[in-house]
């Protein structure tokens, strides 16, 4: 288990490497998914000032 | 204002012949082909640069300052800056050539001449490739006229000189071309500075490529003439590419 | 043929529904071989005989630069179509995917420099594949500026759509260019991926990695998709339901 983490000396490059690509793949979900909920607000919005002003 | 008045009218055929006859304007019976109107424009531009004689010197004081940058920041031995020679002249060229780029498209579309030319019937690509025709003119000729003097400054030989011109010449035209893509998709946007030289620099790496390995090849006395001749490839590439995406970058900025 | 499906595309509310539709389809497979592919590559693998376990790298770094380069083939072309046949929906799909290729663009920079460090001694290396990744970073920014830049979303759709354009026929010049460049200055050793003689169980985790990103991608692309129909679309009625689930 140790040797795993240590991957053959190179834990150091290794695992922010990982890190980085997981971490840049969980904030593209979040980005996706916040982009969607705002267009949905706005959406909502512009149909409720639509609805207001008929 | 600053000169632009009525005197130099887009190029569009006029309606009143005895007009015409007056103010020597083309032939309202003969309609103006699309050489003729892009040899206007290029005259119109070149005249109306001409009044504000003060503004053609700004890109060459411009690259005269950068060089001067290099040896302060780096060292005033003439080895050393020969070698930097081909980095400080291209970079210099390119950053000078980015500078005049804003003000290719900016007036006309201030003052609707740019509206005036989508408008007019007439091949709106042979247009924009006069406009930057003028602009190369105005610029990238006179930066690669400079640009033996600033090779002196750095220390190159004279025997290096008439090609580092032409380099120069070829390199400037380019991005000439490749800039007026930039200049026409960012037109009216405030303070467009610094995404014009983010959309523009990219595009303009293999020009700064080749144009330094010719410059460097120059300097060293073996011949450059394959990077030159892949230079003018670029070039030439960008004349026919480039009027066209410019022609439609400026219809959809109108729009 | 029948082109009936291909004209639906252009239909916003037709999109949308199908991107709804689609979604999982695309995301639960891309977790399972994502999944798969870290196992195969992190623990299954063995390690290569030069670069030791620091080679899994390649199991991050070769999927991120598969992205940036997809994802920007991708977003022109749609691009391309958007301009060509004035289909919104095609501007929404570049529009949606120019953040994707960027942070994945910027992954593949930074996992690339991670890799240099241990095996050539240094953090960046201009060698011609990182400088034009880093040239596509650039490419991707400036299209994102372009967008922001300009209000008019029409506009701005159309402007940076023939900025895109125009630098996927560049992405091939600049490559060639840099890597003659490169090639002049013979800099020291150039990332080798000895890909034919990979062993499966070295090659099968990165397939897996290619594949489950590919998927993601679409996932993801799906789901801005969404959004960015829904911002360009002025007709109340179908929207009304789409809010209402």
């Amino acid at each position: 288990m140790r040797a795993f983490f240590d991957m053959g000396g190179y834990a150091a490059f290794v695992w922010p490497a990982y890190a980085v690509t997981l971490a840049v793949v969980f904030l593209n979900i979040f980005w996706a998914r916040r982009a969607l909920a705002r267009s949905r607000q706005e959406a909502r919005r512009r149909l409720q000032m639509q609805g207001e002003a008929s | 204002m600053n000169g632009r008045d009525a005197q130099v009218a887009p190029p569009l055929t006029v309606a009143d012949p005895s007009a015409a006859a007056q103010r020597d304007l083309p032939d309202p019976a003969r309609p103006t082909g699309a050489l003729e109107a892009a040899r206007l424009a290029l005259l119109r531009d070149l005249q109306l640069a001409f009044r504000k004689r003060s503004q053609l010197v700004q890109p060459l004081a411009f690259f005269a300052m950068v060089t001067l940058l290099f040896p302060l920041a780096i060292s005033p031995e003439l080895s050393r800056l020969r070698e930097l020679a081909p980095g400080v002249i291209w970079v210099g060229a390119l950053l000078g050539s980015l500078l005049a780029l804003e003000f290719l498209f900016r007036d006309d579309a201030h003052d609707g001449t740019l509206e005036q030319y989508a408008l007019s019937g007439q091949s709106l690509m042979a247009l924009m490739f006069a406009k930057t025709l003028a602009h190369w003119l105005l610029t990238g000729l006179p930066l690669a006229l400079m640009s033996p003097v600033v090779a002196l400054s750095l220390g190159v030989s004279a025997a290096a000189l008439p090609g580092i011109l032409l380099a120069v010449a070829v390199g400037s035209a380019a991005l000439s071309l490749i800039g007026s893509i930039g200049a026409a998709l960012t037109l009216g946007i405030k303070r467009s500075g610094a995404l014009l030289s983010l959309l523009t620099l990219p595009l303009s790496l293999p020009v700064l490529i080749f144009g330094a390995r010719a410059t460097q090849l120059a300097i060293h006395g073996t011949s450059f003439l394959a990077s030159l001749e892949l230079l003018a490839a670029l070039a030439v590439l960008g004349v026919t590419l480039a009027p066209l995406a410019a022609a439609a970058a400026v219809r959809i900025s109108l729009e | 043929m029948d082109w009936t499906w291909f004209h639906k595309l252009a239909s916003p509310p037709h999109v949308y529904a199908l991107a709804v539709r689609l979604t999982p389809w695309f995301a639960w497979p891309a977790a399972l071989c994502i999944a798969a592919g870290l196992w195969g590559g992190l623990v299954l693998a063995p390690p290569d005989y030069q670069q030791g376990d620091g080679f899994r790298i390649l199991y991050v770094h070769a999927p991120s630069a598969w992205m940036s380069l997809m994802v920007y083939v991708t977003m022109a072309s749609a691009a391309a179509v958007g301009l060509i046949w004035r289909m919104k929906v095609a501007h929404a799909v570049a529009a949606s995917c120019a953040p994707i290729g960027a942070s994945f663009t910027f992954a593949a920079l930074v996992t690339g420099a991670l890799w240099g460090q241990p095996m050539w001694g240094t953090y960046w290396e201009w060698d011609p594949r990182l400088t034009s990744e880093l040239v596509l970073l650039f490419l991707y920014l400036g299209y994102m500026g372009l967008r922001a830049g300009i209000e008019d979303p029409q506009r701005a759709d159309r402007a940076s759509a023939v900025l895109a354009v125009v630098g996927v026929v560049n992405v091939p010049i600049i490559h060639y260019s840099v890597t003659w460049w490169n090639s002049l200055h013979q800099a020291p050793s150039v990332m080798r991926l000895a890909k034919p003689e990979m062993p499966p169980a070295m090659l099968v985790p990165l397939l897996l990695m290619l594949l489950g990103f590919t998927l993601f991608f679409v996932a993801l692309l799906l789901t801005r998709l969404r959004g960015e129909v829904l911002s360009r679309e002025r007709a109340a009625s179908w929207i009304r339901e789409v809010i209402r689930t």
